[in-house]
């Protein structure tokens, strides 16, 4: 027993694609059986990663899920930045060029109200349970944005250490509840073209959370959805810590 | 050869993030801005430029291909590694805030997505046709 976890320790990322491999086999054959292919594979099996994300983190109490138990560490290159900047960057080869640039302008106003719109949510909940002065409510806006944007602006702010944890878990609620909304809400909400996608990542702007979501809606959609929401990182960092930070600063002293 | 594929791959995404980290740092934000998006628009001109040159070989697009189709298995991993922990404990705060944000992105992308949407159902290129940058 002990030898194999040492084995299956040291084959890190070769574990990981025998793991996922058998989540997506096991993915699919619920999707086929029990949902009748109405449920996508690809959306079961990031629940079920999510599951066993929160599996993992009981069991160690680290924050990066399965790749925190020892056997499985290789899951945590295999879904980590490298790979998944790699893998997203390769989707692009499939983009239809006119689709993407007739998308253009849209996709640049999604990416600006879905900056704005978010961390006006995130800061008025701040303030509304008593998080009133102005470097918390910027920093738990920015943290309704995405992940990084939170605890980016709340170093740059000097924000308490629990407000930035609180910013990165809204951040990552936002980040799940898209991986798993978006196949149920695409309907809805007009998720079906290649343009639609550009808005949905513009405004969504979680890069795992567009992509994951997009992979278990339509996998045609995800580099359309990547090419905008990848730059919504960078926009938020640069605008929450200094314009919208202002902002909130002058309206709330 | 499909090694050449997954080198084009490599080299599109390292300067991307390169230029990423760079226009981050001009811009003075400690992140790196569209690094990823400057890389998925550098692949694409190189395919543009490979399919006019008729230098597209399979063994360059199965390379690419390969890593394009690995995609989801890696967004599974990525899920399996998210702090769900922290998700789920963060308490009524994080849990209104994620929620409300993400319905309010929700609405938005509806709105937009059918807003200025050309009122005659657009003409669907096929990816071969589109070979003009």
């Amino acid at each position: 027993m002990h030898e194999i976890q040492s084995i299956l320790s040291k084959h890190g990322l070769v574990t990981a694609f025998a793991l996922v491999g058998a989540i997506m086999w096991v993915s699919n054959q619920l999707s086929r059986h029990l949902t009748r292919g109405r449920i996508h594979g690809s959306a079961i099996a990031i629940l079920l990663g999510l599951g066993l994300a929160y599996v993992g983190g009981v069991m160690t109490g680290g924050d990066k899920g399965l790749a925190d138990v020892s056997v499985f560490t290789g899951v945590g290159l295999m879904g980590g930045a490298m790979l998944r900047d790699f893998a997203i960057v390769a989707t692009a080869f499939e983009v239809n060029v006119v689709e993407a640039r007739r998308a253009g302008l849209v996709g640049l106003l999604a990416l600006g109200m879905g900056t704005v719109l978010p961390f006006i949510v995130g800061a008025l909940v701040a303030w509304s349970f008593g998080y009133s002065d102005a470097v918390s409510m910027t920093t738990l806006g920015a943290g309704a944005i995405t992940y990084i944007v939170g605890p980016v602006t709340g170093a740059a702010l000097g924000a308490n250490s629990d407000v930035i944890a609180l910013s990165i878990a809204t951040g990552v609620l936002k980040a799940v509840l898209v991986m798993v909304g978006t196949p149920f809400a695409a309907k809805s909400i007009g998720l079906d073209n290649p343009r639609s996608a550009m808005v949905f990542g513009g405004f969504m702007g979680t890069v795992s959370g567009v992509t994951g979501g997009l992979a278990a809606t339509d996998p045609k959609l995800v580099p359309y959805g990547a090419l905008t929401a990848t730059f919504h990182t960078g926009l938020g960092c640069l605008v929450a810590p200094s314009l919208l930070y202002f902002t909130v600063r002058a309206l709330v002293g | 050869m499909t090694i050449y594929g997954v080198a084009l791959l490599a080299l599109c995404t390292l300067v991307g993030v390169v230029l990423g980290e760079l226009l981050g740092e001009a811009l003075g934000v400690k992140a790196n801005v569209g690094g990823v998006g400057i890389a998925m628009v550098l692949l694409i001109l190189a395919r543009l430029a490979l399919v006019r040159r008729e230098g597209l070989s399979p063994g360059i697009k199965s390379g690419v291909e390969f890593w394009a189709h690995l995609y989801i298995p890696i967004v599974v991993a990525m899920a399996a590694q998210q702090n769900v922990v922290a998700a789920v404990r963060g308490g009524p705060v994080v849990i209104v805030a994620g929620v409300g944000a993400t319905v309010v992105c929700a609405c938005g992308t509806a709105l937009l997505s059918r807003l200025g949407r050309p009122s005659s159902p657009t003409p669907r290129e096929s990816i071969a046709t589109d070979s003009h940058p």
